[in-house]
């Protein structure tokens, strides 16, 4: 075949256009989602975790979470009869591995599930200097790590203490709320990956969600609801003592 | 976890901001401190402090050049800190940082200090040789009318300038406390008294490294130090120290008064890690010996020699309380856990990009700043032009 001079300036560009997007990846199609029919939360039901760890080690496999950094952890709260306001928390990496097995019988004890509470009116997205996180239409606090300064402000700003500094991209991190899986019609990774179900996936703007039946016959309370974030973790069989 | 105690959210055992954090607040109060000196002689008249007028301006300007280094190299990301100029966030403090320093430097004491100096810099422009003339030649703008009438113009709209500039310092530090104050998760700062304070202590640190400064330049030439104008500057340096120690004690007293849900963490702090810092270091060392020894200037008649190590020794001290007082609100805020049930530890590092040898090089660096813009703009009333055009 032969190829004109013509040809080849036409051909070239269209090649580093295809090539570009060869290099990216196919980005998966989404076509039918609609940002504005969707309101997302959680819901974390405490009684049924059993602080295996598996939502951390999924969330850290999926999102390609840094060692040391948690989008999601999970708290194990010892709470005595004589101390109920200043319980014994520990989190051994985030709880990434289990817990060790609880040497004293005194007291209760139980596992909180942690992560970004995609609060509505989220303190962190307030302080960001150049507008970098922003609470998309369906409900996600999200990060565009193109655009953030790495200041640290927003780590500062929430009550939750839910953010990082990525330590190789020097940006602001945090749970994407699986983002990417979500607008596809699945799951959270640690949602997924819960064996019991203590964390449900919640779109609050979905009437068929079974959230809604869950909230109407069960208390639920939010972490620190005195920050008035408009938390959308919500939490059931929450403890006073939780902070 | 090393150096933890109790528990801490996992993300939080590294601090976020560092010593270059702590040294920004203290930079910004002391360049608003220094122009607000230098504003008691232009709008309020106090006469008897003239001689640090221009100095304090200069001063103010140095620092100011100095300001956005510290957070420059703090940030994760500093080639794209422009776009808080281009595409501020309209609900964030900080977005706010680009434009009051851009109004303060550029609107007001840039604009004040060329007003200052423009018959100065038009001479010199003239009478000057080589590479000075250039420079002179340039910083006259174009405007070589120096007849009686422009003068009184210039002085009249420098009046205007500094009249403006002081509310803008104000607002260049009270918007430094404002970023602090305003963040609920943390009880260590959320006070809307932290403004305030953050201005009334940069009007300590500023009025001291001024008197300072002047008194260290005047010995340096052999001059002999005007005690008036020290005198003075002492006294307002006591009455705004009264002043922002009283606020900062009504805030320490509301806290342990109100003990909220927040009280044991920050009281077992200020207890522990922050004992050395904050009680020894920034309220007995850094404000309450001061006080003291400004105070005995006040009532007694000391000698001129003495009253003048009791200013140098003051003013020193006060430094040290106003840099501690930064210490203790960032480093301090952020080493007990939002959850109110342990603490973590300050790790300095030593050479990295936010350690404390770049940290005591951007503390010098003002003084570079300072003494190149005194051998180009010299604010010894008493040096004459000619002298300073032939490079003397």
């Amino acid at each position: 075949m032969n190829i004109s001079r013509r040809h080849l300036l036409i051909l070239l560009p269209a090649a580093a256009v295809a090539w570009k997007y060869v290099e990216a990846g196919t980005p998966e199609a989404s076509p039918n989602y609609q940002m504005s029919e969707h309101w997302w939360g959680m819901l974390i039901n405490i009684p049924k975790c059993i602080g295996c760890g598996n939502c951390v080690r999924a969330c850290a496999t999926e999102n390609d979470v840094p060692d040391g950094n948690f989008r999601t952890w999970v708290e194990r709260y010892h709470v005595t009869d004589t101390n109920l306001t200043t319980p014994e928390v520990i989190s051994p990496d985030g709880g990434k591995e289990g817990f060790p097995v609880a040497q004293e019988d005194a007291g209760k004890y139980f596992f909180v599930p942690k992560m970004c509470n995609h609060c509505a009116d989220s303190p962190c997205t307030q302080v960001c200097p150049v507008g970098a996180t922003f609470i998309s239409p369906d409900g996600v606090v999200l990060i565009d790590q193109t655009y953030c300064l790495g200041c640290g402000y927003c780590v500062q700003a929430c009550p939750y203490g839910c953010r990082y500094l990525h330590p190789t991209k020097h940006v602001a991190d945090k749970c994407t709320l699986c983002y990417h899986r979500i607008t596809k019609g699945l799951t959270t990774a640690c949602c997924e990956a819960c064996p019991t179900g203590a964390r449900q996936l919640a779109d609050l703007k979905n009437p068929n969600d079974p959230i809604h039946e869950f909230l109407k016959t069960h208390p639920v309370q939010v972490l620190k609801p005195q920050m008035a974030t408009g938390a959308k973790a919500y939490y059931y069989g929450l403890d006073g003592s939780v902070r | 976890m090393n150096g933890v105690v109790g528990f801490m959210y996992p993300n939080e055992y590294a601090l976020q901001w560092s010593i270059l954090i702590v040294l920004y607040p203290f930079i910004t109060g002391l360049v608003a401190g220094a122009f607000i000196l230098a504003s008691l002689e232009r709008v309020f008249r106090v006469e008897a402090v003239k001689p640090t007028y221009r100095l304090a301006l200069l001063t103010a300007l140095a620092f100011l050049l100095d300001a956005p280094l510290p957070l420059q190299l703090h940030l994760g990301h500093p080639e794209r800190s422009p776009e808080m100029y281009f595409t501020p966030h309209a609900t964030s403090a900080m977005a706010m940082f680009g434009y009051v320093y851009l109004w303060y430097l550029m609107a007001v004491l840039v604009f004040e200090i060329w007003l200052d100096y423009r018959r100065d810099i038009v001479i010199l422009s003239q009478q000057s040789k080589g590479l000075l003339r250039v420079i002179y030649k340039i910083m006259t703008l174009g405007s070589n009318n120096i007849s009686e009438r422009s003068l009184r113009i210039d002085d009249k709209v420098g009046w205007i300038v500094t009249l403006i500039g002081i509310p803008s310092a104000f607002l260049l530090h009270g918007y430094v406390g404002f970023i602090f104050g305003s963040i609920k998760a943390n009880p260590w700062w959320s006070s809307p008294l932290m403004p305030v304070v953050f201005i009334f202590s940069a009007m300590v640190s500023g009025v001291a490294a001024v008197m300072l400064l002047y008194m260290v330049t005047t010995r340096l030439r052999k001059l002999a130090i005007d005690m008036r104008c020290v005198d003075t500057i002492a006294m307002y340096l006591f009455y705004i120290f009264i002043i922002d120690f009283s606020l900062e004690m009504l805030d320490l007293i509301h806290r342990i008064y109100e003990a909220d849900e927040s009280f044991r963490s920050l009281d077992f702090m200020v207890h522990t890690r922050l004992l050395i810092p904050h009680i020894v270091i920034q309220i007995c060392l850094g404000t309450l010996t001061p006080l003291v020894l400004l105070f005995l200037t006040q009532v007694v008649h000391f000698p001129e020699a003495v009253r003048k190590r009791l200013y140098v020794l003051s003013g020193c001290l006060a430094l040290i309380g106003i840099f501690a007082m930064r210490w203790n609100v960032v480093i301090g805020g952020q080493l007990f856990s939002k959850s109110f049930l342990g603490y973590t530890t300050y790790k300095m590092e030593m050479v990295s990009r936010e350690g404390l040898l770049v940290a005591i090089g951007l503390t010098i660096l003002p003084l570079f700043f300072l003494w190149a813009l005194v051998k180009l703009l010299p604010p010894w009333p008493e040096k004459s032009l000619h002298q300073v055009a032939a490079g003397d």
